[in-house]
């Protein structure tokens, strides 16, 4: 009997021993400098409000708070939102047409003032009514906001002109970054070539193209945090100098996204000193014909352009070797508001059986006398996945009888030939950062009504869609609506066709830890969980 | 002093009994074989290329364009005699058509460049005076910057394409050769002939192209025979840039700038053998270009 309690006592003794040894090498460890790698020349300029790349956020997010963000421990959430500067996240009141944010009391500004709702107003309503003269990127994200207002310094009300499920997620915009009142009062200008925050870093130095350096901000409000002493981005577009970088430990992370030959690479090389994190992301490529021009205004010439597509089979081959992988419909495959393989299935474009779609596309060209349709296929000058995409897509085509020439552009001439309306059928992305599929998929509306849609048509049925989609808030009867809009942009009129969405691939020291990767790369930026296991 | 005219009839004997130096085709080819091991192996690579581009449809196994997910990444086998690429297409197939692209490309601008750059050399040449200053001046300019940067700065502007390519290569080889031809043309110009056709009446374009172009045709048949490797070497340059054609067309540089980064070390071939091919076809036409100088230029022809 003693031996046996004994027994159990030294096994319960060494699981606690065990448990305490596990539990403590996950205990966030202070201290360090993390050196990170950012996928790109430069950011164009340092206010988020203005910018959409990641290249501003990746450089410049550590240094700034927001409002409301993804939670930094469940940043793949496509659901919950937790707060950064309020004290609890705002009820709906008012039927859902008014939002109280309390702002936490224990905010300071780098330069040692106090951070008030007062800010936090003025901020947002740069963002929501940006005065003549200020770009504000994603103004449309707020068409629903009527009004915001700071009665005291610790409270911020958000009045909207109608309830939508869309606000929230669109609060949590991770480019949102308060400002103080009181510089952009004096001018409204200067957060674009400075930076001064309450984020967990303060900004340290900045060498144009090359690095961007931060320190722990001691006054940080989320108490232990930061746990890094210091931070430093480095600006490297070519995706080898990157691979270099964290193959020679010169640097432990880069968040945007790799290749899975690099990752591969990385792991054959480093073995257990690289862990890598990845995830569905919330963009995609979209294939956009040219509605203004024939034979691409016909229906039945889209149509077939589509159910050429092996999307099934040319997904999981893509993602061997391109950052692709889910097959999606309008909405990100991780929501709630997405279709299911089978609702997929019902759409042209995603037929299970590709040879009966296929027979079903030439009979559609025959019928549209476009038997031996020829045409040119802008794409964007980036191999990942753009290229990849492209040519994949220009193979599926020759199997119908299309023969398409692919016109691989820059960044600059592609965006003209997509808003010059100057293409036949062009490579289009749609990047979104926090799934918000309300607003995500308002891309798919006629340019009228969204100025960055490029298909040059115009469809009443598809505004009344979407906004019944949009203005519904009880979630079952949302996605009903959803769904009904989706089949008639993609199915009935065939405006787009959506290639497999991007997946984010992100290998990193092991050492890094804290950081979990998300469904967007410009969401869980600030650093402020990340430590170092050295 | 009394000056004896020449004996008609005695000159006209002494040129009958000189020996027959004209030869066949074949001898003359002979000869060059014999004569130049290292140009005959070169002129082999080319013609071996030329073949692999004409006859591509025949020789290629697979179709260079069509996509095979169930053989991405292959390494070389009977199936696939150099393997596959990322997107599963055969790379000897994509290689043979892409001879057929670099041809294409690498004559085109080399001819011209070559036959541009011949008339406005001798033009240059032959008016002198400020049409010569000016040309000259603008040919310096031009070749101020290297090819392949001015090859770039065209593509820039009318955008990426086979014809745009070739218009991108062409530009820059014209003041090379304009400038090679104009030397060899001053000197045809004083020569006692050219004063005699403009003495006859006949017009600048007869002169220039009927009297003097021919007799620079040596220096410049050397000289294309460079520009077609350097205008294979700029296309591959061009497409490994991404700035060249585009895919799913298959060029050699192309396939290179797909191979080279990414699969260097888990997908060698995809990079090796393009490379292979641009380098062998470069070298020989370098190896049938030095050899054609040697043959052709009297003092090294006997050396």
């Amino acid at each position: 009997m003693n031996l046996r309690t004994g027994l159990w006592a030294a096994g319960l003794g060494l699981a606690a021993v065990i448990a305490a040894s596990s539990a403590g090498a996950q205990t966030p460890k202070r201290g360090g400098t993390l050196t990170y790698m950012i996928s790109a020349d430069a950011s164009p300029s340092f206010d988020g409000h203005r910018e959409t790349t990641f290249a501003t956020v990746h450089a410049v997010a550590p240094y700034y708070s927001v409002l409301i963000r993804v939670p930094p421990g469940n940043p793949a959430s496509t659901t919950e939102f937790v707060c950064d500067l309020c004290t609890e996240m705002a009820k709906p009141a008012d039927g859902g047409k008014t939002y109280t944010f309390k702002i936490r009391p224990d905010v300071k500004w780098h330069d040692g003032s106090k951070l008030t709702a007062k800010d936090v107003a003025a901020t947002w309503n740069k963002i929501v009514f940006p005065p003549k003269g200020l770009t504000s990127a994603r103004v449309s994200y707020y068409s629903m906001v009527e009004k915001i207002e700071a009665p005291d310094d610790t409270t911020v009300v958000f009045r909207l002109k109608y309830p939508s499920a869309a606000f929230i997620p669109a609060l949590a915009d991770p480019f949102t970054w308060i400002y103080k009142k009181e510089t952009l009062d004096k001018d409204p200008h200067w957060y674009e070539k400075n930076i001064m925050g309450s984020g967990p870093f303060k900004f340290v130095s900045y060498a144009i193209g090359q690095s961007i350096k931060g320190v722990r901000n001691p006054d940080y409000y989320h108490k232990g945090q930061p746990y890094l002493d210091a931070i430093e981005g480095i600006f490297a577009a070519k995706q080898s100098v990157r691979v270099d970088a964290i193959r020679g430990d010169r640097a432990a992370i880069e968040f945007r996204g790799m290749p899975p030959s690099a990752r591969d690479e990385l792991v054959k090389e480093a073995g257990k000193d690289i862990f890598v994190q990845d995830s569905d992301w919330n963009c995609g490529n979209i294939i956009t014909a040219n509605h203004k021009k024939k034979p691409f205004d016909d229906v039945r010439v889209r149509r077939a352009l589509a159910l050429a597509i092996d999307q099934w089979k040319g997904a999981p081959a893509l993602s061997k070797i391109a950052i692709v992988r889910s097959v999606g419909g309008i909405v990100f495959p991780g929501s709630p508001l997405a279709a299911t393989k089978e609702e997929l299935q019902q759409m042209v474009g995603y037929w299970p059986d590709i040879e009966k779609a296929r027979a079903e596309a030439r009979r559609l060209l025959k019928e549209a006398g476009a038997e031996n349709l020829k045409f040119e296929l802008i794409n964007r000058n980036v191999d990942q996945p753009y290229k990849f995409v492209g040519t994949w897509l220009i193979g599926e085509w020759k199997k119908i009888g299309v023969t398409v020439e692919q016109k691989v552009v820059p960044t600059g001439p592609w965006f003209q030939a997509m808003r010059g309306g100057t293409f036949d059928v062009v490579v289009d992305a749609n990047c979104q950062s926090v799934v918000n599929p309300a607003l995500d998929t308002s891309k798919y509306l006629p340019q009228t009504v969204y100025p960055e849609s490029y298909g040059g048509y115009d469809d009443p049925k598809s505004v009344e869609l979407y906004n019944k989609m949009l203005y519904e808030t009880d979630p079952k009867a949302q996605r009903v609506a959803m769904r009904a809009y989706e089949k008639h942009t993609l199915d009935t009129m065939a405006h787009a066709i959506i290639t497999p969405y991007w997946y984010r691939i992100v290998p990193a020291r092991s050492y890094v830890k804290g950081w979990k990767i998300s469904p967007s790369h410009y969401l869980n930026q600030d650093l402020a969980n990340i430590w170092l296991d050295k | 002093m009394t000056i004896v005219a020449p004996n008609r009839a005695a000159v006209a004997g002494l040129v009958e009994e000189l020996p027959e130096r004209k030869r066949s085709l074949a001898g003359v080819a002979l000869n060059f074989c014999r004569r130049q091991p290292l140009g005959t192996f070169g002129l082999a690579i080319v013609v071996i290329m030329f073949a692999a581009g004409i006859s591509a449809e025949w020789i290629a196994p697979y179709d260079p364009e069509e996509n095979d997910f169930s053989a991405m990444m292959e390494a070389p086998s009977w199936a696939h005699v150099l393997g596959t690429d990322q997107l599963g297409r055969d790379i000897f197939s994509r290689l043979v058509y892409g001879a057929r692209t670099a041809l294409i490309v690498g004559f085109s601008a080399a001819f011209m460049g070559g036959a541009i750059g011949l008339v406005l050399g001798v033009s240059s040449a032959y008016f002198g005076g400020w049409f010569d200053l000016l040309f000259q001046r603008v040919l310096d300019v031009l070749m101020a910057f290297p090819l392949i940067i001015l090859a770039l700065a065209v593509v820039a502007v009318f955008g990426t394409g086979v014809f745009n390519v070739i218009l991108a290569i062409t530009i820059p080889l014209i003041p090379r050769c304009g400038r090679v031809v104009r030397a060899s043309a001053l000197a045809v110009r004083e020569i006692p002939y050219v004063d005699a056709a403009r003495a006859l009446g006949f017009g600048h374009a007869r002169i220039v192209l009927r009297h003097m172009v021919p007799n620079v045709v040596a220096p410049f048949l050397i000289m294309l025979s460079a520009f077609v490797g350097q205008a294979i070497l700029a296309e591959a340059s061009l497409s490994y840039l991404g700035l060249g054609v585009q895919e799913p067309v298959p060029a050699w540089g192309l396939m290179l700038q797909g191979g080279a980064e990414e699969y260097a070390t888990t997908a060698p071939w995809i990079a090796v053998f393009p490379g292979l091919a641009i380098m062998l076809t470069v070298l020989g036409i370098s190896l049938f270009g030095d050899s054609l100088r040697d043959a052709i230029d009297p003092k090294l022809r006997d050396r």
